[in-house]
């Protein structure tokens, strides 16, 4: 079946299908990370993304369900270079195949994936559309619908789309009572925040200051999610009460993005974003730089945010740009980047153990 | 951190000679730090006895001493130079100990001197087994069960007490010297007696066998700051077991999940952490296959061969960034020279694949063991990317020059089943292609995987180069299938073989890929280069964004390091690169050797890093469309393109490529030879054994053998009678390919000399000539060679100059030659005349401070040699004398005869430059680890020479006797010491009762053994046991009279390097 990456500006390309037939539509991005496509393919981030692995072999472990970062696949389509059909591990319950299929997500394999992370670099992430249906590229680009689709396509209502609607209650003994927003929350914050003995409560996105109130509450974890920061109009404002409510806080990826955009901050889109687990940040307090695991397309602007409410306490060691903010104005501290890992570098996974020290001294 | 402003002056330690496990790769990076510390303003003083290396060139460092690397030597050179701090871990196991020695004895201290980088206390805590273990289990890091001991009884102990096998790891050696898996007792204490004599400090490790575990590397950094980063991780192909240096490897990982990839990582981190490196450290892990229980194996806290190949294989250049931090500089404040963008302080994203494999010395050596175990015995290695696994393997197996093309071994096609199946069960170098044999066969992936635990994934990959192969082979050939195999790296030859197909679908041309360390997340100002079958053509595109008037020309390097072929290539093609650059050309590389400072991404204006075949160089070619060519610095393996390249219609620079061939052309030889007026030893060629007998009985034994176009004198033989020439000829049809002819020569026992020379194809400049040591008969790689010659008449010498300023006119060679010669009865012969450089380049251009392959490329440039200021003719001798003094790595090859022939054994080589040439020579030995020290009471030494040479060796004898030296031999040669008065003890033979030969020389009283006899090579003999036990217990064994004379006398002059000046070569 000949299967075709459609991009907006024109550029078709064709290779094999694997995983789902038919036709999505969604916003082409790349990710450098070499291992760890379980858990990039379920992590709720990509609500909305099509995704291109630059690494050119994948599937080599296959799939084993304990590595996904949530339960189900969300990102809208993937394309690599060369799919393994005979992968080697020994958890490995399922073929990157066969996973696609069971999900639904259309997957393309055996396009020249640096040439097109190369285009997505030079031009910026670009809309585009993985599709079964056509029998040639003609015929693709000849369907105006279909282009249509593509050109005005636009990442909404992400976090509506991939939170939750009921709270749910992990580890009912733990010491410290933490409500996690999930706005798209990656399965290894909840494990982290259990590891280090919390009680966690995870919280739809929509959840306002006075509902957590009544939660007795130590501390509360704004998690990653997919989408325009700025769209999130709603829970900004909810944010803005959330804020004074004297509670430890700690924001990761569009956690640390809503709550810049709260206090006034404003948020940008970055032409090919941060998706990898290779960006260095350094921490300006103490000048140390880690590796990082990212995955985020906006960033907030630096100069935005007004110096008497926070200031920046990471930068991109790469491109100067924000990777996370300390606020002066209540106990709260955001990062860009991925300290839960999965899939990458665990290297600042301490910053959980910061946010539990601050809840630690609140009691 | 900012650079530290109080380091002013640095010497950096190289590693000495080319030895099995450590090779090039440490010029490779200590010319990366010298070069990274002269950038900073600071003075570099720089030891290493290796003459053919870049490192030890006045450009790299500011003050070189090529002289013997002993600790006094060392502590000399401080005294003199007195460099504020040293930077240790830059130069190979050899350098980083030398560095300890003198830091524990607290000489660096009281000289005021730094070490840099490294701590001796983590040093130790790397290497030395139980603080390392302790500090693993501070750490809660798994180590594999083990003790450290120090005496075979409790080896023996602790061996029953965890259950064989076990591993024997002597502490402190090198390439796993002296260590072997034990599957019962008797093997430790065979084993376990040789690790213990080898550790410099007595120790060794006696480890649970984990074979059969998958092995994993991580190259890891760190600063001064406390900032860690994982440069790359690699997969050996072959489980734990087999030495990472013989394994098939694999970058990145490919088997391994995020979770098993990070836990690795953090342990690693955790590790270099916990050491307190501030640099490059390798950690090695043993992972379990089915479950996350991990071991770390090993920890090398320096820059390594791991560290080059993580270099190559990611861009990222550990050698250079390990020297910024050792200056103060963090990880935050290097630039990624590669992006010139972004920092140092990140983890390479390959978007790619990289397979090293190993190039192995048993083509040479036929009748050396090919097990594989935990002692590394490959000479060199080969590098190659691709964008899935089977290309890449397909270009390694390509780049190797075993003469494949694919993964068929072609004598396993006509072993039986049973035969593969049993092939299976053994380790040795043939097994990757005993596997895809049995694949092709369809043995179960369980049946294999039983056998050698070589992970499924490779398993399957193996396959679909096998179905590929299948597939041709039933003569299906479509423009799919085609496709297919040209992204699995099948060269167009091999699928036309394959298939029977004359005609293929198309003719699909390579593109190239960048090397860019960052997978095109951002662009790279960096032209590294690897081919790939896509649309797109970065190479292509980066020379159409960067145009120049400049003419471009392409230079082909050596391919792996092995034996006959090794840095000195590199050296060349270095200096031939930097010559063009310098003159106003555009000077691209190809090659596929990780070890080099040829693959640097900075050397060349680009690098391609690909096989060196003819369909690889044609895509390279077609892409830069080279004004011309050079293959004359790139040894064997770049000569080899020359017909090629002249079909195809390329400008080669320099001597003709016709000249190439009527210098290996016998008929055409001794017609040049004719019109020359010079004679040489008569010779034949022939094609058959039969006609090799009757060529043998014409010209008189002994008669040397040897198959046209080879180097290193790869299966030369000389023949002593027809059985010798019986057995050969079988020998070298196994290996080389018949349609070559072999040439048998009157073997004429005379002096030789070699001349390298320079030439215009007028006029010719001789910088120095060089006279062997040892008679013909032993290759000149492997005969200590002195410059200028010591015993040649001065009509001997002027007849040498005349010859070679004949030759070179008549063969018009324009670049460099290299003439051997032997002086036999006063008259002087032509052996070989190479229209190329050679191995004595280097040492010549550093002796005399002619840049010969400078002026050679200006040559070729056409330029003439009058107007170079360096005048024409020989020079004078210079006022110091050179002796080049070869060293082997014959512990390392088991059944490997050491008795030194016309086919080379050497690895490596160093020099002693001294005004006299008994000082220069002294400086050699030493240099070459030979130990000088006054007989012990009860020292004796053992002789046993063939009946040539009983006469001769008298005098040697005596003095050793007149020395206090005791004297045994073999019956033979005491009878004829005896009755020429120098008392000797007669000593049983291997194959006769106890106590004989084996007995004294365990015994540990014998000093020097002197054994030469007329067979050799095969393991079965008694006098080629005697040799190898010799070596393995380290006791010197001379195996020419030449050698024996001249150490013999130099042990008796009672010099002493204490006396001797140490001399830098960057003044001369």
């Amino acid at each position: 079946m000949k299967t075709f990456l459609v991009l907006a500006n024109g550029t078709v390309l064709e290779g094999q299908q694997f995983g789902a037939t038919g036709t999505r539509v969604g916003e082409v991005v790349f990710n450098t990370g070499m291992v760890g496509y379980e858990e990039t393919l379920t992590d709720p981030s990509y609500y909305g993304q099509i995704i291109t692995q630059s690494y050119p072999l994948v599937g080599n472990y296959g799939i084993n369900g304990e590595d996904a970062e949530s339960g189900r696949i969300w990102a809208f389509g993937y394309i690599v270079r060369e799919l393994c059909d005979a992968p080697s591990n020994f958890r490995c319950k399922k073929t990157l195949d066969q996973y696609l299929k069971e999900q639904n997500i259309i997957g393309l394999a055996g396009i020249d994936t640096r040439s097109l992370v190369r285009l997505l670099r030079e031009s910026g992430v670009m809309n585009g559309a993985l599709t079964t249906e056509y029998a040639t590229a003609e015929e693709a680009l000849a369907d105006e619908a279909l282009m249509k689709a593509i050109r005005e396509y636009n990442v909404t209502e992400a976090v509506a789309n991939v939170t939750r609607t009921e709270t749910t209650v992990l580890n009912e003994g733990g010491k410290y009572h933490v409500a996690l927003f999930d706005f798209g929350c990656k399965n290894n914050i909840q494990r982290s925040l259990v590891k280090r003995d919390c009680k966690v409560s995870v919280v739809p996105a929509t959840t306002t200051a006075s509902q957590l109130k009544e939660m007795g509450l130590d501390g509360i974890m704004l998690s990653n999610g997919p989408g325009d920061p700025a769209e999130n109009v709603e829970i900004i404002e909810n944010l803005k009460e959330i804020a004074k409510m004297g509670l430890p806080i700690f924001g990761i990826c569009l956690g640390h993005q809503l709550m810049a955009l709260a206090q006034g901050a404003k948020t940008e889109k970055l032409k090919y974003g941060h998706r990898g687990v290779n960006q260095p940040v350094t921490d300006l307090a103490h000048g140390r730089t880690y590796i990082t695991s990212q995955n985020h397309g906006y960033a907030v602007v630096g100069d935005s945010l007004d110096k008497s409410l926070g200031e920046v306490s990471h930068v991109n060691a790469n491109d100067g740009t924000v990777e996370g903010i300390r606020y002066n104005n209540m106990d709260c501290f955001t990062v860009q980047f991925h300290p839960e890992a999965c899939g990458g570098p665990k290297d600042t996974d301490y910053l959980f153990d910061e946010f539990v020290d601050m809840m630690k001294g609140g009691c | 951190m900012p650079k530290d402003t109080s380091i002013k002056k640095v010497l950096v330690i190289g590693s000495g000679p080319i030895i099995i496990g450590q090779a090039a790769e440490f010029d490779y990076s200590g010319t990366q730090a010298c070069r990274a510390l002269k950038a900073e303003g600071i003075e570099v003083v720089l030891v290493n006895s290796n003459p053919a290396t870049i490192m030890t060139d006045p450009n790299i460092a500011d003050r070189v001493y090529v002289e013997p690397m002993t600790p006094e030597v060392i502590k000399r050179i401080i005294r003199k130079e007195k460099p504020d701090s040293i930077l240790p871990n830059l130069g190979g196991q050899t350098g980083l100990n030398m560095a300890m020695t003198l830091a524990r004895e607290g000489f660096l201290e009281a000289e005021g001197v730094r070490l840099l980088g490294c701590k001796p206390e983590t040093i130790d805590r790397a290497e030395d087994r139980q603080l390392f273990k302790d500090t693993m289990e501070k750490l809660g890091e798994p180590c594999i069960p083990s003790k450290v001991v120090e005496n075979l009884d409790d080896a023996l102990a602790f061996a029953k007490e965890i259950d064989y096998p076990v591993i024997v790891r002597p502490a402190f050696t090198m390439g796993g010297t002296g260590g072997g898996i034990c599957e019962d007792e008797a093997q430790l204490r065979e084993i376990g007696t040789n690790g213990l004599r080898l550790s410099p400090i007595h120790q060794v490790l006696i480890e649970k066998c984990i074979a059969g575990w998958k092995e994993i590397e991580y190259e890891v950094m760190r600063d001064g700051k406390g900032n860690v980063i994982t440069v790359c991780n690699m997969e050996n192909f072959d489980p734990v077991g087999v030495h990472t240096g013989d394994s098939i490897v694999v970058a990145p990982s490919q088997t391994l999940s995020d979770k098993e990839y990070q836990m690795l990582r953090s342990s690693a981190l955790r590790i270099i952490t916990e050491l307190g490196i501030e640099g490059g450290c390798n950690c090695q892990f043993a992972l379990k296959p089915d479950s996350f229980e991990y071991a770390v194996i090993e920890v090398n806290p320096r820059v390594s061969r791991s560290s080059a190949l993580a270099s190559k294989a990611t861009g990222y250049p550990i050698a250079k960034v390990a020297t910024k931090i050792a200056i103060g500089y963090s990880l935050d404040e290097i630039t990624n020279d590669i992006t010139g963008q972004t920092c140092a302080c990140f983890e390479p994203a390959l978007d790619y694949c990289v397979v090293k494999f190993p190039k192995w010395p048993f083509d040479k050596f036929v009748y050396a063991k090919k097990d594989l175990g935990t002692q590394m015995m490959a000479t060199g290695e080969v590098m190659a990317i691709g964008q899935s696994f089977e290309e890449a393997l397909m270009k390694a197996v390509r780049s190797i020059e075993l003469g494949l093309d694919t993964m068929d071994l072609p004598h396993l096609a006509e072993c039986s089943d049973e035969e593969i199946r049993q092939k299976l069960h053994v380790c040795d170098s043939d097994r990757s292609f005993v596997v895809f044999e049995a694949i092709k066969r369809g043995f179960s992936f369980e049946e294999i995987y039983a056998a050698t635990k070589i992970d499924y994934w490779f398993l399957s990959k193996l396959a679909k180069l096998a179905d590929t192969e299948k597939r041709l082979a039933a003569g299906e050939m479509s423009m799919g299938l085609y496709k297919l195999a040209k992204r699995q790296g099948f060269t167009d030859k091999a699928i036309k073989r394959i298939s029977g197909c004359t005609e293929l679908p198309a003719r699909l041309r390579a593109g190239f890929k960048m090397v860019d360390t960052c997978a095109a997340e951002f662009a790279a100002r960096t032209p590294y280069f690897y081919s790939s079958f896509d649309e797109e053509n970065e190479a292509a595109q980066f020379i159409a964004d960067h145009p120049t008037d400049k003419k471009k020309v392409l230079v082909f390097g050596s391919g792996p390091i092995r034996i006959g072929q090794g840095i000195e290539f590199d050296y060349c093609s270095v200096h031939c690169v930097w010559t063009l650059k310098k003159f106003g050309y555009e000077a691209v590389i190809a090659n596929n050797n990780p070890e080099t400072v040829s693959t640097d991404f900075d050397t060349g204006d680009r690098l391609y890093f690909d096989p060196l075949d003819p369909e690889s160089v044609e895509n390279i070619l077609e892409t830069e469309k080279p004004w011309a060519c050079v293959v004359q610095f790139g040894g064997q393996t770049a000569i080899k393109l020359t017909k090629h390249l002249t079909e195809l219609g390329v400008k080669l620079l320099g001597t003709p490529a016709d000249a190439i061939d009527e210098a290996e052309d016998r008929e055409r030889f001794d017609e040049l030879l004719e019109r020359c007026g010079i004679p040489r030893p008569k010779g034949h060629t022939v094609f058959t054994t039969e006609q090799a007998l009757a060529a043998g009985s014409e010209l008189g034994y002994p008669v040397l053998l040897r198959p046209s176009y080879v180097l290193g004198g790869q299966n030369m033989i000389i023949a002593y009678g027809p059985e010798d020439v019986t057995e050969y000829m079988a020998i070298i049809a196994e290996h080389t390919d018949m349609e070559n002819p072999v040439l048998v020569d009157k073997y004429l026992m005379g002096t030789e000399c070699e001349v390298d020379a320079i030439c215009d194809g007028e006029d010719y400049l001789i910088p120095g000539m060089m006279e062997h040591v040892e008679r013909a008969g032993i290759h000149s790689g492997d005969s200590i060679s002195v410059y200028p010659p010591r015993t040649l008449s001065a009509r001997i010498k002027q007849m040498l100059v005349e010859y070679t300023g004949r030759l070179a006119r008549e063969l018009k060679v324009v670049g460099l030659v290299n003439i051997q010669y032997v002086v036999y009865n006063n008259q002087v012969y032509v052996i070989e005349v190479n229209p190329r450089s050679s191995r004595t380049v280097p040492y010549i251009s550093k002796v005399t401070g002619v840049p010969m392959v400078e002026l050679a490329v200006r040559c070729m440039l056409g330029e003439k040699l009058k107007d170079m200021g360096w005048g024409t003719g020989i020079r004078p001798d210079a006022p110091y004398v050179a002796v080049k003094v070869p060293v082997f790595s014959f512990e390392k090859l088991h059944g490997v005869d050491t008795q030194l022939g016309p086919e080379m054994k050497s690895t490596g080589e160093v020099l002693g430059i001294a005004r006299n040439f008994s000082d220069a020579l002294l400086k050699g030995l030493v240099g070459a680890g030979y130990k000088f020290q006054k007989p012990r009471s009860g020292s004796c030494c053992l002789i046993t020479v063939k009946n040539a040479d009983k006469l001769e060796i008298l005098d040697t004898a005596w003095q050793l006797k007149d020395m206090g030296y005791k004297l045994y031999a073999t019956s033979g040669t005491a009878k004829t010491l005896n009755s020429n008065m120098i008392a000797c003890n007669t000593v049983r033979r291997i194959s006769d009762e106890h106590p004989n030969i084996l007995d004294l020389l365990e015994s540990g009283l014998v000093d020097y053994v002197i054994s030469t006899s007329d067979h050799g090579r095969d393991p079965d003999l008694d006098s080629v046991k005697m040799r190898r036990k010799a070596v393995e217990l380290s006791v010197p064994c001379l195996t020419a009279i030449d050698t024996a004379k001249v150490l013999v006398e130099t042990l008796r002059s009672g010099a002493t390097l204490d006396d001797v000046e140490l001399i830098d070569i960057s003044t001369l």
